[in-house]
């Protein structure tokens, strides 16, 4: 496995240890207890999940923008979903816009892109041989692959893959007989989501576990990169969210199974007196939203954790107020879990918490304020490079703070009341947690595809995704405050049957339409580079964006265990950007402050006395602890 | 439209091309020389993406500015009820403050971009922290959002406190796809109780007549009408899934939950007429939609709102006709020492009818609708 240059490390005496190394294809490839396949098979299982997830939105654009459009060509993948007048059929539309939320949330955003980067980055960026259990690791992977099998075998269903929002409020999701999409569609649905979060959670374990006990000599809280705290922070928020999702979908499954009442009362459907009394519908929000909020923290911290290390390095200066953005991680992370009823103003729930629950969401923007300004201040006299990496960062922070500012708007109880459940709320999620995630994600496979694959992306391809991606994606939702603003509510298949809704706006629907597909198109732009520099990208130096972070240390094509022989010591934090007196711009976290007296600021020269202690730690070394 | 829109295709597709060209040409142009330099980043791609964000931002700017001005004519007319009034006016205060900190801090974030790009020679500045910075940027916005949320709080509360004395009492009931209004009658002006189980084809909320204060409640699945001024208590329901109560221009949304009765008053203080005039639109009518996901209906739940001055719409509650007066078969139910109190809604000869016209009336409402959903 030794094929190319050794480690940096100061320690490089190269012992290649007898570990059972995975040689076989299916233990190398597939069932892969490598935490860097596993990332990499969650990556490609993610851009699988969202070219389904974009051509959904794509699909239901086309009716929401051109409504006398023939969609018959569609027909060939569609099939009975287009009538006979060659329009999309109102439930399937329905049932593409849950699929869409529920594939961009979940699969893309939550495992696409925490399952790569946490997976890929924490045993790397946190100097560990690997997971602290790369069985459970690899069964992750599994239980999420089983989960996409259900939730892709519904799509091809007769009755249609789940339909009633992303969120399957009951009693429209409990009752096969309010919507067709709550036929086996719903019991996909829900089965797919119990799969998910138990790899979500065996995921999350993983994560908290390698980052508390596997961190390297050295490499204590205090000099942890900001990525490895989001993605702590996130497996916390997952660990103890999720179970509660699975709570409430277990109890819709008695529900529609059993016979139970946990969500159904009083309910008169399809000329029939259901039995059931007693059932609150609300409870299933507040256990829904209890995970539902939470997530959109799960979906965002890694993405700004991503963001906070592409900045850094590439503005060529530290991460601005550091402690102050662990902080902030910290105080979101917490904030995050008493919030959860801002999605629940209106529907009749007690007054009295709705102030409550107002008076917390807008506490928790200023955490969020607090890390854009970081960001903008890392900036600020920076020598920036733009890679594509930074590209999408930087488009990242823009959408951060333009989605977010609405959050202060539909946060405020009185004013969500107008605007609850409509475009303008459309609007402000996709930006400030589709685009911005989809934004991180972007960032992270630019910046770190040289360690994943030894090469690099073509870059003139990548510029160009980039600004295509970013005009185009202010191009769909900046118009959708305009339409919420005037009402228009949302899930709606079409705008006619009403008079505050007809006749407007249908030219401004067409080009968020239009826009959509060309931001579409240009996501071809970047499969292509990624599959072309997959196998004739230029080769990648070690360090090719000179970072300070451990992974950059390994060989370039790390083997199973990352570094050849012993794992580099940490003496200093991660972000050692332009120091001055150094001679480069950057100084690795493994260079000792010895080794620096050039560039040592007077606390650190007292420093130098620790490294003899650091090296004198524990190895933690996975590979050489008896089995 | 379709021209418009073919236009705009036209141009964006034009600049996609542009860009992709631009792009070509630099590659080949400058290929050459800055494989050697891309490593340091001062070639002429960065220059051209720090220059791109300063084109954004201008032509952005315009754009978001044109568009808004655009679509301002669009928006909802000035609300026509009070709390409406006030709670626009707090959103326009809201969205000023928020669209001037998002200007801000995104022309800053640009402008950064575009001013520190990488120079030949130069080092960033060495720059972790600066705790006094810090401090007043979490401080100001936390004093910004806690007068924000206070003024919302306090117009939340009045919004949600108990509708006031003498509240006109009208029940609306959501169902797979249409809304129910019931009216508690001239005579006595209260709703009657209900029981989910009552529900049949004909009594399609349920209205539950061994209550005498039902006698007199009549229902409409086409119309509300209102009264102008007076405080309306909206008494909320749903019959099987989840479905909200809408009335955009009255700045009202509710959720109707199955099982749990929910309210929302407000008071209208422009009669149809009047905005019909306001608005020079002589086909002007209120409305009320659906807002929460209920099925295949779900965006055609429509139902006509009408304001109208107390007297006519006295008038018009004068003229409907209690339901049990269309339906006297319901007589049935009617316990017999109430009988008499009821005998003025049912017509003189009406004896109580036998159980089986009941019974088929509820075989009516089974087979309804089932192939709706
Ligand atoms: C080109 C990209 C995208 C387009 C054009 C798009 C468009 C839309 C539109 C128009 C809706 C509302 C449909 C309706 O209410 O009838 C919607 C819903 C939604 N989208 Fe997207 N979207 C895109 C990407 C994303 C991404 C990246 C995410 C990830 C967070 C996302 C998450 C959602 C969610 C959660 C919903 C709500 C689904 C529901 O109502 O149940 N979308 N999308
Ligand atoms: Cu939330
Ligand atoms: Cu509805």
């Amino acid at each position: 496995m030794a094929t190319v240059e050794t480690n940096l490390a100061p320690h490089a005496h190269v012992e290649e240890h007898e570990h059972h190394e995975p040689d076989s294809f299916w233990r190398k490839y597939i069932f892969s207890e490598d935490h860097k396949t596993i990332a990499k098979q969650y990556l490609i299982s993610g851009i699988f999940w969202s070219i389904i997830g974009i051509s959904m939105s794509v699909i239901f654009r086309l009716q929401l923008g051109f409504p006398d459009m023939e969609l018959g060509f569609l027909k060939p993948i569609l099939r009975g979903w287009i009538n006979e007048s060659n329009k999309l059929d109102p439930n399937f539309y329905l049932a593409l816009v849950t699929m869409h939320g529920t594939i961009m949330v979940f699969f893309v955003l939550t495992a696409g892109l925490s399952g790569t980067f946490s997976n890929f980055l924490i045993p790397l960026q946190v100097g560990a041989r690997d997971m602290a259990s790369g069985f459970l690791n690899m069964l992750s992977y599994w239980f999420f692959f089983v989960a996409s099998v259900l939730m892709f075998a519904s799509l091809f269903l007769e009755t249609g893959p789940a339909g009633g929002g992303w969120v399957i409020y009951p009693p429209l999701s409990a009752l096969p007989q309010a919507h067709i999409s709550s036929e086996l569609g719903m019991t996909l649905w829900l089965a797919s989501m119990a799969l998910f979060i138990v790899s979500q959670l065996l995921g999350g374990i993983n994560y908290i576990t390698t980052v508390i006990n596997l961190r390297t000599r050295g490499m204590s809280f205090s000099k942890l990169p900001l990525t490895i705290w989001a993605f702590f922070l996130t497996a916390v928020l997952g660990l103890i969210s999720f179970p509660v999702l699975l709570s409430a979908a277990l109890l819709l499954i008695f529900d529609r199974s059993f016979g139970t009442s946990f969500y159904l009362s009083e309910i008169y459907i399809n000329g029939e007196a259901l039995p059931n009394v007693g059932g609150s519908p609300i409870l299933f929000q507040h256990l829904f939203w209890f995970l539902g909020h939470p997530e959109v923290y799960i979906v965002m911290l890694p993405a700004l954790g991503i963001t906070s290390e592409i900045i850094a390095t590439n503005a060529r200066k530290p991460i601005f107020g550091y402690r102050a953005m662990i902080a902030s991680m910290m105080g979101i992370a917490f904030l995050a879990f008493i919030v959860w009823a801002h999605h629940m103003f209106v529907t009749g729930m007690n007054p009295f918490l709705g102030s409550i629950f107002m008076f917390l969401t807008l506490i928790i923007a200023v955490p969020s304020a607090v890390k854009a300004f970081n960001y903008i201040t890392t900036l600020w006299r920076g020598n920036i490079r733009f890679t594509p990496g930074m590209l999408f960062s930087i488009g990242l922070v823009s959408f951060f703070i333009s989605g977010g500012v609405t959050g202060l708007i539909l946060g405020n109880s009185a004013l969500d009341i107008q605007l609850h459940d409509t475009y303008f709320v459309v609007a402000h999620f996709h930006l400030v947690m589709g685009a911005s995630s989809a934004f991180g994600l972007l960032a992270g496979v630019y910046h770190w595809f040289p360690k994943m694959f030894g090469r690099l992306m073509n870059e003139k391809l990548g510029y160009v995704h980039f600004w295509m991606t970013f005009i185009g994606i202010y191009c769909v939702f900046f118009p959708m405050h305009y339409i919420g603003i005037a009402g228009f509510p949302r899930r709606y298949y079409a705008f006619t049957s009403y008079d505050f809704t007809k006749n407007i706006f249908a030219d401004m629907n067409s080009f968020i339409s239009i826009a959509a597909i060309i931001t579409f198109s240009a996501q071809f732009l970047f499969l292509f580079n990624f599959v072309y520099s997959l196998f004739r990208g230029k080769r990648s130096p070690q360090n090719p964006w000179k970072s300070n972070t451990l992974e950059w240390t390994a060989p370039i094509n790390p083997g199973h265990g990352n570094w050849v022989g012993e794992i580099p010591a940490v003496y200093r934090w991660p972000y050692d950007y332009s120091k001055p007196g150094a001679k480069d711009d950057f100084i690795p976290q493994n260079v000792p402050y010895s080794q620096t007296p050039e560039s040592n600021l007077p606390h650190e020269n007292e420093l130098i006395g620790l490294e003899k202690e650091i090296e004198a730690q524990n190895l933690n070394d996975q590979f050489k602890q008896p089995h | 439209m379709i021209y418009i829109v073919g236009l705009l295709a036209v141009i964006f597709l034009a600049m996609a091309a542009v860009v992709v060209s631009r792009m070509a040409a630099v590659v080949r142009n400058v290929g050459g020389t800055e494989d050697g330099d891309d490593s340091s980043y001062t070639g002429i791609s960065n220059k051209i993406n720090g220059a791109m964000f300063m084109v954004f931002l201008i032509l952005g700017g315009i754009a978001a500015t044109w568009s808004f001005m655009h679509s301002t004519q669009y928006f909802l007319p000035e609300a026509s009820s009070p709390h409406g009034r006030r709670t626009d006016e707090l959103f326009w205060i809201s969205m000023a403050i928020v669209t001037f900190s998002a200007v801000l801090t995104n022309v800053i974030l640009f402008y950064f971009s575009y001013r520190y790009q990488a120079r030949k020679g130069y080092k960033a500045a060495y720059y972790p922290e600066n705790h006094k910075l810090e401090l007043i940027w979490t401080v100001v916005p936390a004093v910004v959002m806690a007068v924000m949320v206070f003024t919302g709080w306090r117009a939340w509360r009045d919004i949600m406190s108990e509708a006031p004395q003498g509240a006109q009492e009208i029940e609306i009931v959501g169902k797979q796809f249409n809304w129910i209004v019931r009216y508690p009658g001239v005579d006595d002006n209260k709703l009657g109780n209900y029981n989910y189980k009552l529900t049949d084809n004909n009594n399609e909320v349920g209205i539950d007549y061994s209550d005498e204060k039902a006698f007199d409640d009549f229902t409409s699945t086409t119309e509300m009408h209102i009264p102008v001024g007076k405080p309306i208590a909206l008494k909320i329901r749903a019959r099987d899934v989840l479905h909200s109560v809408f009335i955009p221009h009255m700045r009202v949304k509710m959720d109707a939950v199955p099982g749990m009765p929910t309210r929302f008053w407000f008071t209208a203080d422009k009669t149809t007429e009047q905005m019909k005039n306001e608005l020079n639109n002589q086909d002007f009518t209120y409305e009320i939609a659906c807002t929460e996901v209920c099925g295949r209906g779900h965006f055609s739940m429509r139902v006509r709102l009408i304001v109208e001055d107390e007297d006519s719409w006295k008038k018009w509650c004068a003229e409907q006709k209690p339901l049990l007066t269309s339906f006297p078969e319901y007589a049935s139910r009617i316990p017999a020492n109430l009988k008499a109190k009821a005998a003025k809604y049912l017509p003189a000869d009406a004896a109580a009818p036998s159980d089986s016209t009941t019974a088929s009336t509820q075989q009516g409402g089974a087979a309804a609708s089932v192939s709706l959903r």
